[in-house]
């Protein structure tokens, strides 16, 4: 099999899949020239992440990093979803085939630019 | 259900041909260069596929080399008339932008050697123009190398103009018939078709066995030295059982080409009209002039991979041109040659069936892929700008 058990499960069944109306951050990666795009969503409450849900157009490795992302900040201190490896996603997943690695990178950018961009909305407050 | 939509990546060898190939291991295990009977058993078994498949492409017997595939053949006959373009000032090699990478690689290879090669485009049809042809064509053309029909998109090129042409102009021309070969007719004399390329595996033989036409007359190396087999053109042992599944699914392609044509375009165009139902959908490669069992579909705002991945959990296995299943940062080069943008050629899916496939296995798979392309959909970022207008669409 080209994927781990791990990697399937997430893809066919992603966690938090699909759009917040209401979040308070919101991170986009990726472009859709290469094939991939990762929007990840986060709701925030005294600096945890109290809720998060993505949408992804891609590979089956990245919707499955992104579903494997999003349950690692779930409920985390935002010190800790900004501390996320792509290393860390991808050992989760069980590993992911060498050039699959980019969809783990791309998870760990688009949890920082959700991040980033909560950052952000608050200094316009 | 359980439905194999990928006859294109390969296909599925009869049981006439297992048998064919298991009788030949079991009793004619005899090397034909030897002179005892049963050497010379196997090479009468040799002699006698050689003809056959020779028979029915329209050509001698003497004039097929058999090697271990497509590739091979291919590799072969591009640098045999590199070669002798080479050694008579022509080097000038034409051929299209989107063939298979066994001529576009060997190509890329003759390019850095020296060779000046030109690309035919093909257009948003997927089909070469002659125009393009004629005024691509130098003095010093050695080489016209056009696919039979597409290996993604399945259009059929216009394989007897070209070759009227280039007999008329001395240029040699060769076709890779890999994907034609066994599902339509072919005819080299008629055709003017100075070397083709066939794969078994591909009309129901086994893998690692393939043939090379060269047309008597015309110039030919061998690729692989070694001992004389094929008149010492192709060094090396001949795979006979393997020769002997070819020549045996070869002559039950070709006998069955006709009703298993009728089938398969019936089944092409009802998946073509459901799949068209399907927002945002295009089928890729011209409507008519395409293999019998060829379906290419892009769908916007999706990613092939996952497309095919949710498929094989459905029971459909089928291929895609997105660059996550081709193994590179691109998605097909055959995809980008027609004119799609690269985030519409990644939404590729390609299904290629065979006369074993029904009416009711095209329902499903037309059920089933609106459903997936759906569920992709409304998870896709893409799909969402599109659906706003922050994204234009390609297809509408």
């Amino acid at each position: 099999m080209l994927y781990s058990d791990k990697v399937m499960d997430h893809f066919q069944h992603p966690r938090n899949l699909g759009k917040m109306e209401d979040a308070d951050g919101i991170g986009e990666v990726g472009n859709a020239k290469c094939g991939d795009i990762m929007k990840i969503y986060i709701k925030v409450e005294d600096d945890i992440i109290t809720d998060v849900s993505f949408n992804t157009f891609g590979c089956g490795s990245a919707i499955a990093s992104s579903s494997m992302a999003t349950e690692m900040i779930r409920g985390k201190p935002i010190s800790e979803a900004l501390a996320l490896t792509n290393k860390a996603v991808a050992e989760a997943l069980d590993g992911l085939p060498a050039h699959k690695m980019h969809c783990s990178v791309l998870a760990e950018e688009a949890v920082r630019a959700a991040v980033e961009n909560y950052y952000e909305s608050q200094r316009r407050l | 259900m359980q439905i194999y939509a990928d006859n294109a990546a390969t296909t599925k060898m009869s049981k006439a041909v297992i048998d064919t190939m298991a009788e030949c291991m079991k009793n004619i295990y005899g090397n034909p260069s030897s002179i005892h009977s049963l050497g010379q058993q196997a090479a009468e078994q040799l002699a006698k596929d050689r003809e056959s498949i020779a028979r029915i492409l329209g050509a001698e017997p003497s004039e097929i080399i058999f090697t271990s595939g497509g590739s091979e053949a291919d590799n072969q006959a591009i640098r045999s008339a590199a070669l002798w373009g080479k050694k008579n000032g022509k080097m000038h090699l034409i051929s299209t932008a989107f063939e298979h990478h066994a001529v576009l690689h060997t190509l890329k290879k003759l390019e850095a050697e020296g060779f000046l090669v030109t690309l035919l485009p093909v257009h948003e049809d997927g089909i070469v123009q002659m125009e393009d042809l004629r005024a691509a064509v130098r003095e010093d053309t050695a080489l016209v190398s056009v696919m039979f029909a597409n290996n993604e998109i399945g259009t059929i090129q216009p394989i007897s103009e070209i070759g009227a042409f280039c007999r008329e102009a001395g240029i040699i021309f060769h076709s890779d018939a890999v994907q034609a070969a066994g599902h339509v007719r072919i005819d080299v004399k008629e055709m003017n078709i100075d070397m083709l390329a066939l794969s078994a595996h591909k009309f129901c033989g086994p893998k690692g066995v393939g043939a090379l036409y060269v047309r008597k007359g015309m110039p030919v190396y061998p690729l692989i030295e070694g001992g004389a087999q094929e008149r010492g053109r192709r060094g090396g042992t001949e795979n006979i059982p393997g020769i002997a599944g070819m020549a045996k699914a070869f002559a039950l392609a070709a006998k069955k080409m006709e009703e298993n044509g009728v089938r398969e375009r019936k089944m092409r165009d009802a998946l073509i009209a459901g799949l068209s139902e399907i927002p945002h959908a295009r089928l890729n490669g011209d409507a008519a002039r395409r293999l019998p069992g060829n379906v290419n579909f892009c769908f916007e705002g999706i990613e092939g991979e996952s497309l095919l991945l949710l498929l094989d959990a459905k029971g459909i296995g089928a291929s895609s041109g997105s660059a996550c299943t081709s193994g590179s940062l691109d998605p097909s080069h055959v995809l980008l040659a027609i004119g799609l943008p690269h985030e519409v050629a990644h939404g590729s899916l390609r299904l290629t069936l065979s006369a074993e496939n029904t009416m009711e296995e095209v329902a499903y798979m037309i059920t089933e892929i609106a459903a997936v392309v759906e569920y992709l959909r409304s998870i896709s970022p893409v799909w969402e700008e599109l659906e706003k207008g922050e994204r234009e669409h390609v297809i509408q």
